[in-house]
């Protein structure tokens, strides 16, 4: 039986740029494989739609939800390795691993996304500069690919796996994925918190003792200016460990008696009550959405004024000094999963997220990027800082070593779009670039500058679907499968420099 | 494709030689857009504005010759502008005439002139690009439109008239295409100091082409189904649009 298609209109997770296409959600690679080759052009996979702007849509082709695959297909409890289908979200991996002790890789700040998504955005966590980005914790993969299915690791097919690393799903449909858990004693993390007064302090403090913690991350106050410009808070954290949950418990009194908010104290509380206890389970794992955004906001509701109140109202409440405290593994890399469809908090309009990384030493375009953005009143939410270990041979997969700023705005600001552009310049000026999985808006110009290699990138494209069936919209905007002189795959888009001279009177006015 | 700022890098624009669509393409050139498929009827002149846009960085700027009134010819020509573009992420429909009011009151081909070139010729334009951009999936019809066609005048009835059924086609098209990918964004302007006004008495917050250029590029920042040009025209008219006809009938002009 072959599965429905549906037209349907999607955007990411911005809910900017909408676009229709088939719908279509196999529920067997046997079915997926016809698709890949039956279904109307172009053609693309799409997992729980996370990704920020376009890289999930077709426009007038063939969208694959793939989510209807996501069986696990094997765990080995000694060595860790999991294998699993494309579908299956890190969220519902988690629920399946974490209370056996095993948890994984890489998580972005959400669980609901898919492997596929996590492998074609070669998606990084707040260890980066420990353990890398997902796809080095990849053994092998399975892809549906025009040219037939494959399956590749890193010694049988380097240049196809690193390709399919942070390759926006344009190399082929990650059917499987085997990878590599990490062991851990608890679901908790040991988390500590201090304040930076300004962008300085905050890079300082992290370049000094990032090395010691496994998980790190500071939110910027991006509304702050001068004296204040780059205030941050800055979070790290180890898992905790067994010994570690009761000496935490034991002292947590005291430590919660300072500024920290109620559900903090909650959470340590929670620890503390039941440590010792029998029938405690400190692998427990059963994190719940506590509300759901019901509608979408009217426009402007996070103007600069309410999102300024936020932001100092979150800095005060962070310590000044060092604090440690141990905090459910949800709360700590998924505080936003608590609430449900919270991208509609920015109305009909939607928003985009900017996320750059630029190599160390070019901390002044970090500033820049932040300066900038507090002159300006470009209204953002809190932006999110960190460190980047070295990066993996995937030509287009995003990081980098260097520092990594990301900032929610709100779309539909006059000049925002001046602005980012602006940046951007500043951006590749630097060596850095711009994360694709987040992009909905860069100039197509840039992105060869960003991703120096990719012409490596798209001739290994062109090996696995020589036809050009694969395209998304977010490939179609940037050019990505194109190259520049002109041949073309992806779609029917003719091409300049054959057509620089405009042609006269291509069509007989109508009699 | 369109991106997250409402940002086109295609457009079709009938009307080519139009010196409002030419001020929106400069401004959007500025920005993403690189290939343009110009329509209209004087070759020459549309060559000239090809080539300016080409000097301000669009990749490609195909003329393609095109009169609004021959309508059988729509469909056809929609395909092959989508042809020539791969993705038609804008279509700015800009052809129109003011005609001479006074010819247009005494001559029924002058009145049926008008009405061909400002109404029913845009409208089967609309109806075939539409169709080609339901099937992609997406794209952006940008109509001009007139603050003449609010509340329509005796001083320019016939063309008041046929900017009012322009409108009104325009926002129900707009209904009809919610859910497709497709989107209509309706332009009011003014006064606009162009070669369709030289030689006229310029009325009350007359404005300039480019002024309208940044009023739409706002507005498709913003998502705004509607852009009044300039802004204050819409205060203006939800005014002027429950005047009782006695005196509107009386207004200077
Ligand atoms: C709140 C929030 C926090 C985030 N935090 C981070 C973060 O910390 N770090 C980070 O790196 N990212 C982060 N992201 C981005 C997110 O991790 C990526 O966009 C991820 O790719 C989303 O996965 P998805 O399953 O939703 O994929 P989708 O958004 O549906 O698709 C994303 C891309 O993956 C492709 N794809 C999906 N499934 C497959 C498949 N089976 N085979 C081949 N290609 C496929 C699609 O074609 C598309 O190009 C965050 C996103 C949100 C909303
Ligand atoms: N200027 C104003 O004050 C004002 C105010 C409100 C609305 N508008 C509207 O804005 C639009 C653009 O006006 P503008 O000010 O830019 O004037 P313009 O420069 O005179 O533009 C009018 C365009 O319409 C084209 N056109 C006329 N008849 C055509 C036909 N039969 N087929 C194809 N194209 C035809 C003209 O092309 P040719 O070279 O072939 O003649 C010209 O490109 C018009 O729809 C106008 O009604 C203008």
């Amino acid at each position: 039986m072959s599965p429905t298609a549906e037209r349907r209109l999607l955007t990411g997770w911005g809910r900017t740029a909408p676009s229709a296409a088939q719908l279509v959600r196999p529920s067997s690679p046997a079915q997926l494989d016809a698709l890949v080759h039956g279904a109307t052009r172009p053609l693309v996979a799409r997992g729980l739609g996370r990704s920020y702007g376009d890289a999930a849509q077709a426009a007038g082709g063939t969208v694959i939800d793939v989510t209807g695959m996501s069986s696990v297909l094997g765990f080995n409890s000694t060595t860790g390795v999991l294998r699993v289908q494309g579908g299956a979200s890190l969220d519902s991996v988690m629920r399946m691993l974490v209370p056996r002790g095993w948890f994984v890789p890489v998580t972005p700040g959400t669980r609901f996304v898919t492997l596929g998504g996590a492998i074609a955005s070669d998606i990084h966590g707040k260890n980066h500069h420990v353990d890398g980005s997902f796809c080095s914790h990849v053994e092998s993969l399975v892809l549906a690919t025009p040219i037939g299915r494959v399956e590749v690791s890193p010694t049988n097919d380097p240049e196809l796996f690193w390709a399919t690393a942070g390759g926006m799903g344009l190399t082929g449909v990650v059917l499987e994925a085997t990878l590599r858990m990490i062991p851990v004693e608890t679901s908790w993390m040991l988390v500590d918190t201090e304040r930076a007064a300004d962008l300085d302090d905050c890079l300082d403090r992290m370049q000094k003792r990032d090395g010691e913690y496994r998980y790190s991350v500071a939110w910027v106050d991006c509304l702050a200016r001068g004296r204040n410009l780059g205030r941050a808070v800055i979070t790290r954290a180890n898992h905790a460990r067994i010994p570690d949950l009761s000496a935490a418990g034991h002292s947590a009194p005291e430590r919660a008696s300072s500024d920290r908010a109620a559900s903090d104290r909650a959470a340590t509380r929670i620890a503390s009550r039941h440590l010792g206890r029998a029938g405690f389970d400190p692998l427990a794992f059963d994190p719940r959405v506590a509300l759901n955004v019901p509608f979408v906001a009217p426009p402007g509701l996070l103007n600069t004024l309410s999102l300024s109140a936020f932001n100092e109202a979150w800095y005060r409440k962070a310590p000044r000094q060092v604090s440690t405290r141990p905090e459910p593994m949800a709360s700590f890399f998924h505080p936003l999963d608590g609430v449900g469809a919270w991208n509609r908090l920015y109305g009909p309009r939607g928003f985009l997220q900017y996320q750059l990384v630029v190599p160390f030493g070019a901390e002044d375009t970090i500033r820049a990027v932040i300066e900038q953005l507090a002159g300006r009143r470009v209204a953002s939410f809190l932006a999110v800082l960190k460190s980047f270990g070295p990066g993996n041979p995937g030509p287009l997969s995003f990081p980098i070593a260097g520092w990594t700023l990301a900032l929610d705005l709100p779309a539909g600001q006059a000049g925002l779009s001046e602005v980012l552009d602006d940046l951007d310049e500043q951006v590749a000026e630097a060596g850095g670039r711009v994360y694709l999985a987040k992009d909905s808006r860069l100039r197509p110009e840039l992105l060869a500058s960003m991703y120096p290699r990719l012409d490596e990138w798209r001739a290994v494209r062109r090996r696995v679907d020589p036809d050009g069936l694969i395209a998304s919209d977010l490939g179609r905007r940037l050019s990505l499968c194109e190259d520049p002189t002109g041949a073309r795959t992806g779609d029917s888009a003719t091409h300049g420099s054959q057509k620089r001279e405009g042609h006269l009177g291509r069509l007989e006015p109508a009699r | 494709m369109n991106d997250a700022t409402g940002m086109p890098q295609s457009a079709v624009v009938i009307g080519g030689t139009s010196e409002i669509a030419g001020a929106l393409l400069q401004a959007l050139v500025r920005r993403r857009l690189r290939r343009v498929v110009l329509a209209g009827r004087d070759e020459q002149a549309l060559a000239k504005v090809a080539a300016h846009l080409q000097a301000a960085g669009a990749e490609q700027a195909t003329v393609m010759a095109f009169d609004v009134t021959e309508v059988a010819g729509h469909a056809a020509f929609a395909g092959e502008a989508a042809r020539a573009l791969g993705q038609v992420d804008m279509v700015l429909v800009a052809a129109g005439i003011l005609g001479e009011q006074s010819e247009s009151e005494t001559d029924p081909e002058a009145a049926a002139r008008v009405l061909t070139t400002n109404q029913t010729g845009p409208a089967a334009a609309m109806v075939a690009f539409a169709a080609e951009l339901r099937r992609q999936g997406h794209g952006r019809i940008v109509v001009l439109s007139s603050v003449a066609g609010i509340r329509v005048r005796q001083a320019n009835f016939v063309y008041g008239a046929s900017k009012a059924g322009l409108d009104g086609f325009a926002q129900g098209l707009s209904d009809s295409l919610a859910g497709s990918g497709v989107s209509v964004t309706i332009v009011r302007p003014g006064f606009v100091r162009t070669r369709m006004t030289a030689g006229m008495d310029p009325a009350p917050l007359a404005t300039t082409a480019e002024a309208v250029a940044a009023d739409i590029v706002r507005a498709l920042e913003r998502g705004s189904p509607v852009v009044w040009s300039p802004p204050a025209m819409r205060w203006i008219f939800a005014v002027l649009r429950v005047l009782p006809r006695s005196l509107w009938r009386r207004l200077p002009g």
